[in-house]
C-alpha cells in the first residue's frame, strides 16, 4: 500500500528571461507530522524585500483553495499563466516532496530567496512557512520550516 | 414500481447510507459544541477595529484574525517565531485556550465525505447522497400511497411492527433527510464539476497603497465600519514591507484596507451564486446554522433503524411468497387462484387454497393478480384473493389487473368467486375485492359464490368461507391458515368477578398472570414465573380453546405494565371460548398469544376522548381510563342491563371519577324501568359532544357490531350540523371502533 515515505520526483524547467547560464536544482521538502489532510504549497521565488518574482512549484489540485497560499496569492494575483504546468497533488504530513528545476545562475547569492506558503484544510494558512535565502554556500543545509513544512533544502 | 426502486437501492446502499448517516449525525454536534463556546457581541456592539485592537494588545504579532460560522473569534500569530493559534474573547481579547480543531470530527468527516479514502471515497460519498435522494422520493411515494393520497400524509398511521416503525420514522425524518441529501448531492456534484462552481472574486491586489506610517489598527475607518458579526477574516499586512495591505473578507464581499489611510480598496462585493453556494454548505454542514444542524442531525440517527426495519420488511414480503407452489400453466390450469397483495400477506391464505385445491386432483395456477393471461383455456374456476391498500386502491401486485381484464377472453364454463381481505374498521373494508369481483361480473362471467370478506385475517372466516365454497364446487375443503406468527405463552387465572347470571348475560372479568412451572421446576430457585408479553390496553389475545386450533381473539382491558392481563368476555350461547373461559377456576392455565391493535388507542395530546361502549366492550375502555395519569378529559358512555347485575367496573370506575382519571361517567341500562339504551345518552348529550367534537375530541366504540352501528347512526345525527360526518373524522383517526 502507501509507504510512509512517498516521494515524488519532478522535473521542470523554469525558463527566465535571461536564460543564460543555468543549473540543475533539487529542492527536497519534508513535511511535518502535523494533524490534517494533505497540505497544499506554494514554492516561490522572491528578492531579499519578500517581493514575488516566479512562482516554482505548486502543490494541490484545487485552484479554490490557492487563496490559502496567501503571500504567494498575493504576489502572483493567481495568474495562472504563472503556475500553469507547475502543479501537483497536495503533500501529506511525514512526506517528502522533491522537484528537480533549472535556476539562472545569477539568481544565487544575490539576495534572492526561495519562499514558501502553506495551508491545510480547517487548520491556519502559513506564510512564509520556510524563507530560504539562495546563496551557494547554503546548498544542501536543511532550513526548519514553521508551519507544516519540517525543513527544506536545495541542491545542486 | 417505487417500491422495486426503493427495495433495490435500499438494500445495495445499506451500509453506506448507514455510515454516512451516523457519521452525519455525529458531525451535527459540532456547530452547536462550538456555538455554546462562543461569546457573540450583540450585532453593532463591537466592531472588527476595536476587536483587533485588543487582540493586538495580548498578540502583537499577529498574521490573521478568523470569525468561524460559530462566532469562535480564532487569532493566528507568532510569537517568537513561533507560529500559533488560540480563541479569544471578542470583548477583551484575551486569549481563552489554543485553538485546535477536534481530530475526532476530523476523522468522522473524512468518513462522512469520503468513507477515509481520497477521491474514489468522495465520489462513492456523493453517489450515496444522490440514492439517499432516491430513497426519500420513492419513499414519499409509498408512504402517500400506503396513506391513501399526498393530502392524507400527516394522518395517523395504520399497521404494526416493523412497517408502523418505518413509516412513523421516515415520516418523522423526510424532510431532514432530504435536506441533508440534495445539499450533499449538489455539494459532491459541485467538487466533482458536474454543477458550477462559485466564481471566486478575489479583488486585485490594489495599486495604489499610500505606503506612508501605519496607523493602529483599531483607528483604521473601514474597520471600524465593520461589523465583528459580519467578519470572515481578516489578514494583517506584513510587518516589514510598507507596502502591504490588510485584507478583509466578510459577510458582504473582500477588499483590503490601507494600512495608513483606513481607507476600503478594490472591494469586491459576495455573487449571488457563491451566497447561494455559502448558504447550501449551511443548510449541509449546520455551521451558523446550529440548531438546524441539531435537526437534521437526529433526522439522519433514524437512518440505521430505517435501513434495518426495511431490510426486515423486505425479507418478511420475500419470505411471504412461496416459491415452492405446484403450479400448472396456463393451458392446461383447470383452477386459477390470483392474487393481490402488497405485503404477501395474502399468498399465505391463497397457497393453503392452492394446496387442498391440487390434493382433490385438481390442476391449479396460482399467479399475481397483474399477471392475468389473455384466456384460461382449460379453466373452470376461477379464485381472486385481493387485499385492499391504503384509501380503496388496489395492492401492488394487482395495481394493472383492471387494464389487463379488458383484454381477457372469456372461455366456456369459467366462473368465479371473490375473496376480499380487509379491516372492517376502515370505510373502504375491501373496496378493491368488491369491484373486483363487479368487474368480472361485468364482462359476463359466472359467479361460483358471491364475494365474501376476510376481517383483519381472521382465520376463522377464511375457514367459514372455504366450507361454503367446498358445498358450491363439491371439492372438500378444509381451509386452515392462521397468519398470526404462533409465539404462544401460557397464562394462570388469578382471580375472576362474574356479573349478569340473574339476567342471563353472563359476564366475567377475568385476571391472569404468568403460569408458575409445575412439577419438579416448580422446587427449583429460579421458579420464578416467566414475564408477560408486552402488549397495552386495546390489543387482543388470541385464545386457543384445548382442542381447537383456531384462535378467538379477545380485547384486554390493561397493559402488560399493571403486571396482569385481564379480559372481559361475555359468555355466547354455545361459544366454545367463551364457555371454556367462564368454566375456568383459578390456578388452571390457558395458551395464547397476543395480536397488536395499535389503531385503537386514544391518541396523546390534550383533546377530549370520549369513550363509547355497551356490556363487555368496556374493557379496553376500563384500560384506556386506568393509564389516563395525564388526566386527560375523558368521558365514558357505556350501556348494559341492569345496574344491579351487570354493572361491569363500577368500584373501578367511582376511583377513576374521584381521582380525575374520568371526567364524566353516563351509563344507560336496558332492563330497567326507565330503559335506555347507549345511543339514547348520546343523544341527549348531543350538544355537549358537538362541542367536544368540535374542539378536537377523538371517540373510541368498544362492543358488539349492533351497537356500533346505532352508536355511528346517532353520532352522524348529531355531527350534521357541524359539517362533518362519522367517515370523515374515521379518515381523520378520530373515530377508532373495536368491533366483533
Amino acid at each position: 500500500m502507501k509507504h510512509p515515505l512517498l516521494t515524488l520526483v519532478l522535473t521542470v524547467v523554469l525558463a527566465f528571461p535571461a536564460l543564460a547560464l543555468a543549473r540543475e536544482v533539487t529542492l527536497t521538502t519534508q513535511m511535518a507530522n502535523y494533524r490534517g489532510d494533505g497540505a497544499y504549497l506554494a514554492l516561490y521565488l522572491t528578492d531579499s524585500n519578500g517581493v514575488y518574482k516566479g512562482t516554482l512549484w505548486i502543490a494541490g489540485g484545487k485552484r479554490k483553495y490557492y487563496e490559502h497560499l496567501r503571500d504567494w496569492a498575493r504576489g502572483s494575483r493567481m495568474n495562472p499563466a504563472d503556475y500553469d504546468g507547475l502543479t501537483g497533488a497536495s503533500v501529506t504530513r511525514g512526506r517528502t516532496l522533491r522537484i528537480t528545476l533549472d535556476l539562472d545562475d545569477s539568481l544565487f547569492d544575490s539576495g534572492h530567496e526561495i519562499r514558501i506558503d502553506s495551508a491545510v484544510e480547517d487548520l491556519r494558512d502559513n506564510r512564509s512557512d520556510v524563507v530560504a535565502p539562495l546563496t551557494t554556500e547554503g546548498a544542501g543545509i536543511p532550513i526548519s520550516g514553521r508551519g507544516y513544512v519540517q525543513s527544506f533544502t536545495y541542491e545542486f | 414500481m417505487w417500491r422495486t426502486v426503493h427495495s433495490i437501492a435500499g438494500l445495495l446502499a445499506a451500509v453506506l447510507l448507514i455510515t454516512v448517516a451516523t457519521s452525519g449525525a455525529i458531525l451535527s454536534v459540532s456547530p452547536a459544541l462550538d456555538r455554546s463556546g462562543a461569546t457573540i457581541p450583540a450585532q453593532g456592539a463591537v466592531s472588527v477595529a476595536q476587536l483587533a485592537g485588543r487582540v493586538v494588545n495580548h498578540y502583537p504579532q499577529t498574521e490573521q484574525i478568523k470569525r468561524l460560522p460559530s462566532g469562535v473569534i480564532v487569532v493566528y500569530y507568532v510569537n517568537d517565531g513561533t507560529p500559533g493559534a488560540d480563541r479569544v474573547d471578542p470583548l477583551t481579547g484575551l486569549g481563552v485556550g489554543s485553538y485546535q480543531p477536534s481530530p475526532l470530527f476530523r476523522w468522522v468527516k473524512d468518513l462522512h465525505r469520503a468513507f477515509l479514502r481520497d477521491d474514489g471515497g468522495r465520489l462513492l460519498a456523493g453517489l450515496t447522497a444522490a440514492v439517499m435522494v432516491l430513497m426519500c422520493l420513492s419513499g414519499a411515494f409509498l408512504l402517500a400511497r400506503r396513506s391513501g393520497g399526498w393530502r392524507s400524509l400527516l394522518k395517523p398511521l395504520t399497521g404494526t411492527g416493523d412497517q408502523r416503525v418505518h413509516s412513523e420514522l421516515a415520516r418523522l425524518a423526510i424532510i431532514g433527510l432530504l435536506l441533508s441529501a440534495l445539499t450533499g448531492t449538489y455539494l459532491s456534484a459541485v467538487r466533482f464539476g458536474l454543477a458550477p462552481e462559485p466564481m471566486s472574486n478575489e479583488p486585485a491586489y490594489p495599486a495604489e497603497v499610500t505606503g506612508g506610517t501605519p496607523a493602529t489598527v483599531s483607528s483604521l475607518k473601514a474597520l471600524r465600519e465593520t461589523d465583528l458579526n459580519s467578519l470572515h477574516e481578516l489578514v494583517f499586512p506584513y510587518p516589514h514591507d510598507p507596502l502591504d495591505v490588510y485584507s478583509l473578507s466578510t459577510r458582504q464581499g473582500s477588499g483590503f484596507v490601507d494600512p495608513s489611510t483606513g481607507e476600503l480598496l478594490e472591494f469586491e462585493a459576495t455573487t449571488s451564486h457563491s451566497r447561494l453556494h455559502g448558504l447550501i454548505l449551511s443548510l449541509h454542514t449546520g455551521e451558523g446554522l446550529w440548531w438546524l444542524g441539531l435537526l437534521v442531525g437526529a433526522s439522519s440517527l433514524t437512518v440505521p433503524v430505517l435501513g434495518i426495519s426495511g431490510t426486515c420488511i423486505w425479507w418478511h414480503r420475500r419470505s411471504s411468497v412461496d416459491r415452492s407452489l405446484n403450479n400448472a400453466d396456463i393451458a392446461t390450469a383447470d383452477t386459477v387462484i390470483l392474487v393481490g397483495s402488497e405485503h404477501n400477506t395474502t399468498y399465505g391464505f391463497a397457497r393453503v387454497l392452492h394446496e387442498q385445491m391440487v390434493a382433490a386432483g385438481r390442476r391449479v395456477l396460482t399467479a399475481d393478480m397483474n399477471d392475468l393471461a389473455q384466456a384460461y383455456p382449460s379453466a373452470s374456476m376461477l379464485f381472486v384473493l385481493t387485499a385492499t391498500y391504503g384509501d380503496g386502491g388496489p395492492p401492488a401486485s394487482a395495481d394493472s389487473f383492471m387494464l389487463k381484464l379488458n383484454h381477457f377472453h372469456i372461455t366456456h364454463g369459467l366462473s368465479f368467486a371473490v375473496l376480499g381481505f380487509g379491516d372492517r374498521q376502515y370505510a373502504n373494508y375491501c373496496r378493491f375485492a368488491v369491484e373486483v369481483d363487479e368487474a368480472l361480473g361485468r364482462i359476463g362471467l359466472e359467479r361460483l359464490d358471491e364475494a365474501a370478506f376476510i376481517d383483519r385475517q381472521s382465520s376463522r372466516m377464511f375457514n367459514d368461507w372455504g366450507h361454503r365454497l367446498a358445498k358450491r364446487i363439491n371439492v372438500p375443503l378444509s381451509l386452515v391458515h392462521d397468519p398470526v406468527p404462533s409465539t404462544r405463552f401460557k397464562l394462570e387465572l388469578l382471580d375472576r368477578a362474574d356479573f349478569g347470571a340473574q339476567i342471563n348475560a353472563p359476564t366475567s372479568i377475568l385476571r391472569f398472570g404468568p403460569a408458575r412451572k409445575t412439577g419438579m421446576a416448580s422446587y427449583l430457585p429460579w421458579r420464578g414465573v416467566r414475564p408477560l408479553p408486552e402488549f397495552e390496553a386495546g390489543d387482543l389475545i388470541g385464545v386457543i380453546p384445548p382442542g381447537d386450533e383456531t384462535a378467538r381473539y379477545y380485547s384486554l382491558a390493561c397493559s402488560s405494565t399493571d403486571g396482569l392481563l385481564e379480559i372481559c368476555v361475555r359468555k355466547q350461547p354455545g361459544g366454545v371460548c367463551s364457555g371454556f373461559l367462564h368454566n375456568l377456576k383459578t390456578g388452571e392455565q390457558i395458551q395464547g398469544f397476543i395480536q397488536p391493535n395499535p389503531d385503537f388507542r386514544p391518541a396523546p395530546g390534550g383533546h377530549p376522548i370520549i369513550l363509547i361502549g355497551a356490556g363487555a366492550g368496556i374493557g379496553p375502555l376500563a384500560g384506556f381510563i386506568r393509564k389516563n395519569n395525564a388526566r386527560n378529559p375523558m368521558f365514558l358512555y357505556w350501556g348494559g342491563r341492569n345496574p344491579q347485575s351487570d354493572f361491569l367496573y363500577q368500584p373501578e370506575l367511582d376511583r377513576y371519577l374521584d381521582d380525575s382519571r374520568l371526567t364524566g361517567l353516563t351509563t344507560a341500562f336496558s332492563r330497567t324501568d326507565n330503559r335506555a339504551y347507549v345511543q339514547d345518552r348520546i343523544t341527549e348529550d348531543a350538544p355537549t359532544l358537538r362541542d367536544m367534537i368540535e374542539k378536537g375530541a377523538q371517540i373510541l366504540v368498544c362492543g358488539e357490531r349492533e351497537m356500533a352501528t346505532g352508536v355511528r347512526q346517532v353520532i352522524d345525527d348529531l355531527l350534521v350540523p357541524l359539517g362533518t360526518s362519522v367517515d370523515t373524522l374515521k379518515r381523520e383517526g378520530r373515530y377508532l371502533e373495536d368491533v366483533y
